[in-house]
């Protein structure tokens, strides 16, 4: 059993060479035997899972460590040192808002934080397999292979659904892969490295809560602090022997400054993302904005109602988690698809390792796309701009000499130094190299003023390049990575 | 004569022939809707007819759990008035009907699909990419359909 464990995890391990299980269960694999695993222990995509599967974060908890310290810290400060004397001088109200407001901040915080954002499951291999047969019968007979795009239409409008070759399914409309998290979204808004996840479906009003909420919070304990700076100062005594009783209102004040603005203005942007019904990463890309000027392209999402929109975004039904963390791994499937996976493992890798060498010449030669000013850290990234119809993008399954000659190794650390994340494709073979947004988000957060006035999901273009430390486990992890994959093709 | 198997004895014995994959249909947008086109492939296996009622049954069901109403704004701004704490204590109205939904294929399977050797994957176990049917070999047909 254990045999078939390692050989069922093997064709994932295309795109995610280690499974990431918590150090504390790394020994159930050798136990492995009679007692049945839980669907989290072999989820292939990039998070960490706690309590046996209730709590799921991003690999990297990003700063949220920073952030809920700074908001504890904030607020301790406040009922320390300004609540008493406002309670003396003013009202019992005081302490009672800033309470309340600090319970829905850390709740909200905390659910956004380790709630599934919508991860969308991965295909399984039969699934791909004939979602594969589709596309190849649909374009065998000319001789340029099958785009892989499909267009629908929703509420009159086209709308291309992409496909995604690490979940090996096409995309549902509004889903985006993050390449933080290897995984595809639903309703895909952006990563956000301060609560140390994505932010999707399932958790956008926890984290539309959580950023409203936290506004008030700011501007409610910069007011009190103001106030009570100002009746110390009272009968000519001067701020500075204010400041000089209280210091700890000093410390809160900077804090409070520093953040209001971004706060209040990230809290504004997705009042009106939630207005238009529209996600930051569509927004970004403008994808609704009329590109081409034609007049037909409008948010085919909205229902062009703010009420409604508002009313549907936050107050809709809550749709269940689809990737069933703490169910059990059925025994008999795991042996029956060992055989059907390892054969398309064989196969996938093939297609894994050609396409991704093609689509990293391809960006390569494109250099300017990943350095403009869009941030580009939700994946949806450079092959965005071309044409899927374009012949020299659409996935060839057989080897393509293709004209640039970069080798995929070169790409990799190419990939990385740019601030966005790599396309689909090649994501599969350089997955190692997202570890380095992680160390990137952490370095970026001394800079917390500036990139809260942006997006969130900026925070990584904003960071220098990668660190050295991390380079030999980046390079011995690609290394191994490439050898697996190579070594399919003899 | 073909013999007629139960959902038990399918799962342990037969062994699967192939399996037929029916896609989402997202031309209503984003809602869960799953494409009601019959398969060519099991043509040979279900009416068409009762096929088709299963999808429309199943996609109704779907509407329903995410339908966009009253009760549903009432469950959301109660949650978020109780910082969406009552999530722990309270099921969904999605959650109930995803419940029915199981309830519905599971009854589905037992009554027509087991017997003529195929068996309906509930979709939110493939996460409501597709709906999986799952076509056993029918070793004992005889002259067939």
């Amino acid at each position: 059993m254990k045999h078939c464990e390692y050989q069922q995890i093997d064709p994932q391990a295309l795109s995610t060479p280690t499974p990431t299980l918590p150090p504390q269960h790394a020994v159930v694999e050798e136990e492995k035997g009679e007692t049945a695993r839980r669907k989290w222990e072999v989820f292939p995509g990039k998070n960490r899972f706690y309590c046996d599967g209730r709590i799921i974060v991003a690999q990297q908890s990003g700063v949220l460590p920073l952030t809920l310290g700074l908001i504890l810290v904030t607020t301790v400060l406040f009922f320390v040192f300004d609540c008493p004397f406002l309670l003396k001088h003013l009202t019992v109200f005081i302490p009672a808002i800033g309470g309340v407001l600090f319970v829905f901040v850390v709740i909200s915080l905390l659910q956004t934080s380790f709630t599934d954002p919508g991860i969308l499951p991965r295909a399984t291999p039969d699934e791909a397999a004939d979602i594969e047969k589709q596309i190849d019968n649909s374009g065998s007979s000319t001789y340029r292979p099958p785009p892989r795009t499909k267009e629908v239409m929703i509420n009159q409008q086209v709308v291309k659904l992409k496909y995604c070759f690490t979940c090996k399914m096409f995309r549902p409309p509004r889903t985006s892969h993050c390449s933080l998290c290897d995984n595809c979204v639903e309703r895909f808004d952006h990563h956000c490295p301060w609560v140390g996840n994505c932010v999707g479906k399932r958790n956008y009003r926890f984290f539309y809560t959580f950023i409203v909420s936290l506004s008030f919070l700011t501007v409610f304990i910069f007011g009190c602090v103001a106030t009570h700076l100002a009746l110390r100062a009272q009968g000519g005594r001067g701020l500075m022997f204010a400041l000089q009783e209280s210091p700890a209102s000093a410390v809160e004040l900077v804090i409070c400054f520093f953040s209001v603005w971004s706060i209040l203005g990230l809290s504004g942007f997705h009042t009106y993302l939630v207005a238009s019904n529209l996600t930051t990463n569509e927004d970004i890309k403008g994808s609704w904005s009329g590109k081409s000027g034609a007049e037909d392209t409008g948010n085919p999402y909205s229902y062009n109602n703010i009420i409604t929109n508002c009313c549907s975004v936050l107050c809709g039904p809550m749709p269940p988690s689809l990737i069933d963390r703490r169910g059990f791994m059925p025994v008999e499937e795991s042996s029956q698809t060992v055989a059907t996976e390892i054969e398309l493992a064989a196969k996938n890798e093939i297609n894994v390792c050609t396409q991704g060498t093609k689509d990293l010449l391809e960006s390569a030669s494109r250099s300017p796309c990943p350095q403009t000013g869009k941030p580009q850290t939700v994946s949806t990234s450079c092959p965005d701009s071309i044409d899927p119809a374009d012949p020299a993008v659409t996935f060839n399954p057989a080897v393509t000499p293709d004209p640039v000659a970069v080798p995929s190794l070169k790409c990799g650390g190419r990939h990385h130094s740019h601030t966005t994340s790599p396309p689909d494709e090649p994501r599969q073979q350089h997955h190692h190299h997202n570890r380095h947004h992680k160390t990137r988000s952490t370095q970026s957060s001394s800079k917390r003023a500036a990139l809260h006035i942006s997006n969130p999901a900026y925070n990584v273009s904003l960071s220098p390049p990668t660190s050295p430390g991390l380079g030999p486990s980046h390079a011995t992890g690609a290394e191994d990575h490439r050898r697996d994959s190579f070594a399919a093709l003899h | 004569m073909a013999e007629t198997h139960s959902l038990q004895e399918l799962q342990q014995q037969a062994a699967v022939a192939s399996k037929v994959y029916v896609q989402r249909d997202y031309n209503s947008g984003k809602i869960c809707k799953f494409q009601t086109k019959f398969p060519s492939e099991l043509e040979s296996r279900v009416d068409k007819q009762q096929f088709e009622e299963t999808m429309q049954t199943l996609n109704n069901l779907y509407a329903e759990a995410e339908k966009i109403g009253g009760k549903s704004y009432l469950e959301g701004c109660l949650a978020c008035m109780t910082a969406y704490t009552i999530f722990l204590c309270m099921e969904t109205h999605y959650e109930k009907v995803l419940k029915k939904i199981a309830r519905f294929v599971k009854e589905q399977n037992e009554k027509i699909y087991a017997p003529l050797g195929l068996l309906l994957t509930d979709p939110i176990e493939r996460g409501l990419r597709v709906v999986e049917i799952t076509v056993f070999e029918d070793r004992s047909i005889g002259a067939g359909r």
